[in-house]
């Protein structure tokens, strides 16, 4: 068995933030001036502007999805939230040439450092725009290209134009409609042929500035048998007002690609997350999601896979933890269309105090498809009597030669487990903390070593002051 | 000082009475076995002395090396030195055994110091040796799927890393095949010292043909009804329970 040494990150942690100081703020509200305001700022081509334009539109005839989802969508004042905030500058790609505010927020973050220890390049947001953009050379000299969607669009657009939009329309939902009008920032990524890249790439998405919405895109393309991971971390200061973070990841891996795609969110608990995360798997690919939610007052997540080509293989591994007063309402979506496509959904939540979990899964496997395969776990644990968690599967299998499987399961902490524990002479806090770690372990062995001592941490800061 | 002294304990669960004015004095050094019919409260004086939650301590102490241990949370009475090994102890799904008892014995630990990894192996492994336990086990998730047996391994392992001043053994003879009996009881009997107390609870002689007890207390009733040497435990193994019980006339418990 191994040991797995801690990294000094300091982790209590995201609540923190440096006085504002934007050289471009578009103000409060959405509207055509807006939007026109940030394609001027950031210099956008003809087609992005009507792309923005049309989503504005899309933006405001949809209406929030009520009929099944959460009541709080209704709390969000989109008349008081700052689309754009900006320092105007590029992003850099030396921590020496980054604004001090900002590179001393990463650095507590403890970006540069793991960045020296273990990726292959990082991209570090802050607001609208990335402060920070490096990957190492080694990448680039192989064809690797990870830049930010601004970038990506302006120097890259023979890849990017073909694939942006496509896997996520501007109209699939409210939310994705939003970050196409108004998205900043996030990173664009080509693995060219063949190419294997060992080490992940990270991005790290910062918000610093009170009633401001984070719209960052992400478009990632693996090229036929590339390999990439792709890890995310989020944080953002306690601000006594709602938060918006609504984010559009597109993944495409073609033949033979395999993709994993990491997410550590950590948001204080007024931010609204509204992500909208999907990949398109053509033959033989192997696209993984693997998803872990803390913090935020709603979140809404349901990362999916299209299987589009013969035997691809779409994997979400979701870990959500709703602490009280919040909302951690998120699932996976697999939509089989193709024949041998095989999809995986393990998900386990943990709900402490009045913490609400909800998983919402679907799985489509059409009647003309054969030999398709789904497997679906979901596991929730209650920490309090008053803690509550729901499944909605939406299960749609056809076809007599496919086969789907789904368990579900909700325990509790047993006073037996925690006395049991107590006995041993841990805390009752320590007791619940290392019950709870257990009962994610499974899929916490997958990620990582890094990023599974950060998990634990922050499960562990979760809890202290969950029992009593 | 230097004893477990237990003093008139009554303990009551959902409103009734178990433990009805228990007194035992157990020495460091020495092991005590308390022997008793099925419901006589063996196991609840066990918890009690724990402090398992379900029970209400309504008149009496327990006095650990002088101290009053019953108004202290579970953990903090663990930490002063005293260890149960359960009946039935709980599974703990994901965590491993090397994990578990690496953070019991870090919880023992002034805050800023660290377990030192390498010397927490070569213990644990050579304490797993000894009771003939595959060193693959450290990575098994605590008593989740395992055998009678195979836990009742576990509670010992436990005990022998954690190294109380006193330990109650609760039944951990049942669920025992004959030759995992012997290795338990052999894993009992190395720890036997000056240093630790034992209360050895059971229903039965034959464990304590193996684990062989200074004083014999019989447990009825929640009290403890005759107290005695090695041979009180042959002479109620020849003669049952109902001998005692009438002698003492305390109303038989079925």
């Amino acid at each position: 068995m191994s040991i797995k040494p801690e990294l000094d990150f300091e982790m209590d942690n995201g609540n923190f933030s440096f006085p504002e100081n934007y050289a471009f703020d578009a103000g409060y509200g959405l509207n055509e001036g807006v939007v026109n305001y940030i394609c001027d700022v950031k210099g956008d081509p003809d087609w992005v502007r009507e792309f923005r334009l049309k989503a504005l539109e899309i933006f405001r005839k949809k209406p929030n999805p009520t009929h099944w989802a959460s009541k709080d969508l209704e709390n969000i004042h989109f008349d008081k939230i700052r689309y754009y905030l900006a320092k105007g500058q590029q992003a850099k790609r030396n921590w020496e040439d980054v604004p001090d505010d900002v590179k001393r927020t990463f650095e507590r973050l403890g970006i540069p450092e793991k960045e020296r220890k273990f990726l292959a390049g990082v991209e570090a947001q802050f607001d609208s725009e990335a402060a920070y953009s490096n990957m190492k050379d080694a990448l680039s000299d192989q064809g690797v290209i990870f830049v930010g969607s601004k970038e990506g669009l302006d120097k890259y657009p023979e890849i990017f134009r073909p694939w942006f939009g496509k896997v996520i329309p501007t109209a699939d939902n409210k939310y994705s409609a939003l970050n196409s009008a108004v998205f900043s920032g996030g990173s664009f990524i080509y693995v060219p042929k063949g190419v294997k890249v060992k080490h992940p790439l990270q991005a790290y998405f910062r918000i610093n500035a009170e009633n401001f919405g984070q719209f960052e895109r992400t478009l990632i393309i693996a090229d036929e048998g590339a390999e990439l991971t792709y890890m995310e971390g989020c944080t953002a200061p306690k601000f006594e007002t709602a938060t918006l973070h609504s984010a559009v990841v597109e993944l495409v891996a073609l033949k033979g690609a395999k993709l994993q795609y990491i997410t550590v969110q950590n948001w204080s608990a007024n931010v609204f997350n509204l992500v909208t995360k999907r990949a398109l798997a053509m033959e033989e690919a192997e696209v993984k999601w693997i998803d872990c939610n803390i913090g935020s007052r709603l979140t809404m997540k349901y990362p999916g896979v299209i299987l589009k080509g013969r035997k691809a293989r779409g994997e979400v591994i979701s870990i959500a933890l709703a602490n009280n007063g919040q909302h951690q309402d998120t699932g996976a979506k697999m939509i089989h269309a193709a024949d041998e496509t095989t999809s995986n959904i393990v998900s386990k939540s943990i709900s402490i105090g009045k913490g609400r979990s909800s998983y919402r899964g679907l799985v489509h496997i059409p009647r003309h498809l054969k030999g398709c395969k789904n497997n679906t776990e979901c596991d929730a644990l209650l920490i309090n009597s008053d803690s509550r968690t729901d499944t909605y599967p939406a299960i749609t299998v056809r076809g007599e030669s496919n086969s789907v499987q789904h368990e579900a399961s909700v325990s509790k902490v047993s006073a037996e487990q925690i006395f049991y524990m107590q006995q041993r002479g841990l805390s009752e806090g320590q007791a619940m903390s290392l019950s709870v770690n257990g009962f994610v372990n499974d899929l916490v062995n997958q990620f990582p070593m890094e990023y599974s001592v950060e998990l634990k941490r922050l499960i562990d800061l979760e809890m202290e002051g969950s029992v009593g | 000082m230097n004893s477990l002294e237990i003093k008139n304990l009554h303990a009551n669960i959902e409103g009734r009475e178990i433990l009805k004015g228990l007194n035992l004095s157990l020495k460091k050094g020495q092991v005590h076995a308390i022997m008793g019919p099925n419901g006589s409260g063996k196991s609840t004086l066990a918890k009690v002395m724990a402090g398992h939650p379900s029970y209400e301590v309504t008149a009496g102490e327990v006095l650990l090396d002088g101290q009053n241990i019953m108004e202290l949370e579970p953990d903090v009475r663990a930490r002063l030195g005293l260890f149960l090994a359960f009946q039935y102890p709980s599974e703990i799904p994901g965590v491993t055994i090397a994990n578990f008892i690496r953070a019991a014995l870090q919880a023992r630990l002034p805050e800023g110091e660290e377990i030192d990894a390498v010397d927490y192996y070569q213990k644990l492994y050579a304490k797993m040796d000894l009771l003939d336990m595959n060193r693959a086990f450290t990575a098994r998730s605590v008593n989740d799927g395992f055998s009678g047996g195979e836990k009742k391994r576990c509670e010992i392992l436990q005990m022998s890393m954690l190294e109380p001043s006193y330990a109650v053994l609760d039944e951990t003879d049942s669920g025992l095949d004959i030759d995992a009996l012997r290795i338990v009881s052999e894993g009992v009997n190395r720890m036997r010292g000056p240093g630790i107390g034992m209360l050895v609870i059971t229903h039965y002689q034959r464990l304590l043909d193996h684990i062989v007890p200074d004083v014999v207390h019989v447990m009825a009733d929640g009290q403890i009804i005759r107290s005695g040497g090695k041979e009180l435990a042959l002479e109620l193994e020849e003669r049952g329970y109902d001998w005692l019980l009438k002698q003492e006339s305390v109303p038989a418990v079925s």
